[in-house]
């Protein structure tokens, strides 16, 4: 058998993954990976401008295909810029696998040049990491990674290998299966777990389903569907749960939470039963936990043991992947109609509509999403960034293409639009990709607009653009006095800027504009920057306030707003 | 909420990192280790760590999941409410003069302890036995001077035939990586 360098071991074993893309960015430490990249034709590089974004773009490019993402850097500083985006792929349970270059082997621990102790930097962050120290151990770590990465709960991993081994050789040999002691996820619910939660559903008069990020990981939409029309229980989204149900499905309910639709929070509040599938009662759902759901007996379907009655006390746990667990659910559920608690759903809907938007001449935020959404037809992709044009996203998104709402949900990572587009268009190249974007936001990661320019990414970015950091803006209105510190900032030209970026940047604050210009940017075949300059000062609502209780939601703010301590 | 002091074992790879792995989600959650013995275990490759932790059911409960999350632990288990023996194990130096030697001798007896070294003015005294036990004889020695003390803190298992905890094994080993346990930075050829 030849013997091939550590480097080539390493794209060698991507390879017999089916690794087609690696966002990267090079520096000593990886550097006899780049020189191996040559003879590999098939893995295709995109060189991002900072590593954060190949974290970001590899999370989204992961979100959307399914499959694991792959980014890398170098030792250092390139792995300390990985850190953010692997912490987002964490929260948000993404199959991430990072690769990052350590000083050489001899060095290690002796604070030699660019040397951060990545492993121990990202223990808290990581599904599992490892400081490969020989370079036979090359080829099974990559394994182990996409192994881990992409099964159970799935999450990032990162490898971390001295430069020294990329470049001494050995024989290479890809385990072909790999077993782990420590690690053996349930896949299958415990078919007593399955006849009890069945029970529960047949006997609840107002119950309700909450789909998370589980629906989509495990490509449950089909299956989630079934369950919700056999059993006419509506179907509540949360924010990663978003495009896990049809949005134009009947029973489909939007968004719960701080800034869901306030139906919702209603009917979570008067539910005797939720069927928790593949989300994590994240306290921006829940609210006050003392609070929450008072009347309800919980179904908890999670792969992850340690979600179980985490936050809140699950009266049937069921640990398994959600796409089996459904379809061993659907043939013991009982058809049912709940047309009385449909109707009362309904009322508190048609009294507190939650997304109207108002009637007027300026150019208001909401108005411009929703026409975006309307214009670009049903398989367009989206990726957001944080704040308020986030939450609008998400309210407004009622789109039926499943998994293609990219977001990030448990950090919240404000630059994540401009990096996760990308990488939303790298795996979807023929398809129409938009990035909501803040202007804050925007302006943390708008270096990577050069990629487009460079591969040939049509992405079109909408900058809602309120000239404000404005979700901070909106606490401080609400919560701090209107004390307005530090929160609106001097603002490029994001036109010249697009434009010395190689790509088309338009201008618009007037509203007849906006449908046109959408239009345009649909129809043109490059990638396009739209500086939406909407109106400043808009709360986005229904909210509930900090600290308080989903029962304390407020629709529309007609009344006086409480204070309430964070 | 009541808390109490738990007692949990965990069978882990022997490998470089894993027990920082294992501090950090304790050290996440607040928590303070109380005691901590780690050494090999039945297995080739892997060891068995016992910690003590004091904390609400729930809240261990919680950790004992998160740490099982870690690849590298193989098993884990609360045994708190199982029936178990444990054990420490202290060496206390005590300071002994001519005239109080025979008296710390009659202390030593009545614990049955051990004294594994004796120097002019000081003694090295080695007890075996529970918490309770330890802090009973360290006590008892107080008044004649504690130049030093070191405590491993709790080993644990339970009783009968039952394994505390069980890992996986071929032919009485485990071993992940064909390197596996020589977690050594070997010396470069290349430069
Ligand atoms: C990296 C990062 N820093 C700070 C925050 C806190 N934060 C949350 S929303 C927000 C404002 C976002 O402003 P912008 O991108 O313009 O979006 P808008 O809310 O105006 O729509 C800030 C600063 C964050 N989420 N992420
Ligand atoms: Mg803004």
């Amino acid at each position: 058998m030849t013997k091939i360098n550590g480097a080539e071991i390493i794209l060698e074993s991507l390879r017999r993954e089916g690794v087609e893309v690696v966002f990267g960015y090079p520096g000593g430490a990886n550097l006899p990976l780049y020189d191996a990249l040559k003879k590999y034709p098939d893995i295709r590089h995109i060189l991002v401008r900072h590593e954060q974004s190949a974290a970001h773009a590899a999370d989204a490019y992961a979100r959307v295909t399914g499959k694991a993402g792959v980014c890398w850097a170098t030792s250092g500083p390139g792995a300390t810029n990985l850190v953010t985006g692997i912490a987002n792929a964490w929260m948000d349970s993404v199959p991430l696998v990072c690769i990052t270059g350590a000083v050489v082997s001899w060095l290690l621990g002796r604070d030699g040049f660019q040397e951060s102790d990545i492993t121990g930097i990202t223990i808290p962050i990581t599904k599992h990491n490892v400081l490969v120290l020989n370079v036979e151990d090359i080829a099974p770590a990559i394994a182990e990674a996409f192994h881990i990465a992409t099964t159970g709960r799935p999450g990032p991993v990162l490898i971390d290998i001295p430069r020294d081994l990329q470049q001494q050789v050995a024989e290479f040999e890809y385990p072909e299966k790999i077993e782990l002691a420590g690690y053996q996820p349930t896949t299958q619910g415990h078919p007593q777990q399955i006849k009890k939660a069945a029970q529960l559903i047949a006997e609840a008069e107002k119950p309700l389903i909450l789909a998370g990020h589980g629906v989509v990981i495990a490509r449950a939409a089909e299956e989630l569907r079934e369950v919700a029309e056999k059993t006419d229980i509506p179907v509540i989204t949360t924010l990663l749960g978003i495009g896990g149900f049809p949005g134009s499905h009947e029973l489909n309910m939007g968004m719960p939470g701080m800034h869901g639709m306030y139906w919702n929070n209603m009917a979570i509040q008067d539910a005797d039963l939720l069927i928790a599938i593949g989300m994590r009662f994240d306290d921006r759902v829940t609210g006050a936990l003392k609070d929450f759901a008072p009347h309800a007996k919980v179904v908890h379907i999670d792969i992850d043991p340690a979600e179980i009655s985490k936050n809140v006390k699950a009266a049937v746990p069921i640990v398994g992947d959600v796409k089996n667990v459904l379809q061993q659910l659907i043939p013991q559920l009982k058809p049912a109609k709940h047309t009385a608690w449909r109707r009362w759903i309904a009322d508190v809907r048609a009294k507190h509509p939650s997304i109207t938007i108002p009637e007027t001449d300026k150019l208001i935020p909401q108005y411009v999403i929703k026409k975006i959404y309307e214009l670009s037809g049903p398989d367009a992709w989206y990726a957001t960034g944080v704040g308020q044009h986030q939450m609008w996203a998400a309210q407004y998104f009622w789109g039926d293409h499943p998994y293609s709402f990219v977001t990030s949900g448990g950090l919240g990572t404000m630059g994540f639009e401009v990096p996760a587009a990308i990488g939303v268009q790298v795996a979807r190249p023929h398809d129409t990709v938009w990035s909501f974007c803040g202007d804050g936001g925007f302006q943390m990661t708008l270096q990577e607009l050069a990629l487009c320019t460079e591969y040939e990414l049509p992405v079109k970015f909408a900058i809602i653009n309120n000239n404000y950091l404005g979700m901070v803006r909106q606490w401080q209105d609400l919560y701090y006095g209107g004390n307005k510190e530090s929160v609106r900032m001097f603002q490029p030209d994001f036109v010249k800027l697009a434009e010395s970026m190689g790509i088309t940047g338009v201008r618009v604050s007037d509203k007849a504009l906006v449908a046109s210009t959408i239009e345009a940017a649909l129809q043109h075949p490059g990638a396009v920057v739209i500086d939406f300059q909407v109106e400043d000062i808009e709360n986005c609502y229904p909210m509930m306030p900090p600290g308080a209780s989903l029962s304390d939601t407020i629709d529309q703010p007609k009344v006086q707003e409480p204070e309430f301590a964070r | 909420m009541t808390t109490r002091l738990h007692t949990i074992v965990a069978m882990v790879e022997n490998r470089p990192g894993v027990l920082n792995k294992i501090a950090s989600k304790w050290r996440q959650r607040g928590f303070n280790i109380e005691s901590l013995t780690v050494g090999p275990s039945e297995t080739a490759g892997l060891s068995r760590m016992t910690f003590t932790v004091d904390g609400a059911a729930h809240d261990i409960e919680q950790v004992t999941k998160q740490l099982y999350k870690i690849i590298e632990v193989v098993k884990i288990s609360d045994i708190t409410a199982e029936a178990a023996v444990a054990r420490e194990l202290a060496l206390i130096k005590v300071s002994a003069s001519k005239e109080n030697r025979s008296a710390i001798v009659e202390i030593v007896d009545i614990f049955r302890a051990n004294i594994i070294d004796v120097g002019t003015d000081s003694m090295v005294v080695e007890v075996t036995g529970t918490e309770d036990k330890v802090d009973a004889i360290v006590a008892m020695l107080k008044p004649y001077g504690l130049k030093e003390l070191v405590r491993t803190g709790r080993v644990a298992m339970v009783r009968g035939s039952a394994a505390t905890v069980s890992a996986p094994t071929e032919n009485g080993a485990y071993h992940r990586y064909r390197s596996a346990g020589e977690g050594k930075a070997k010396v470069g050829t290349l430069i």
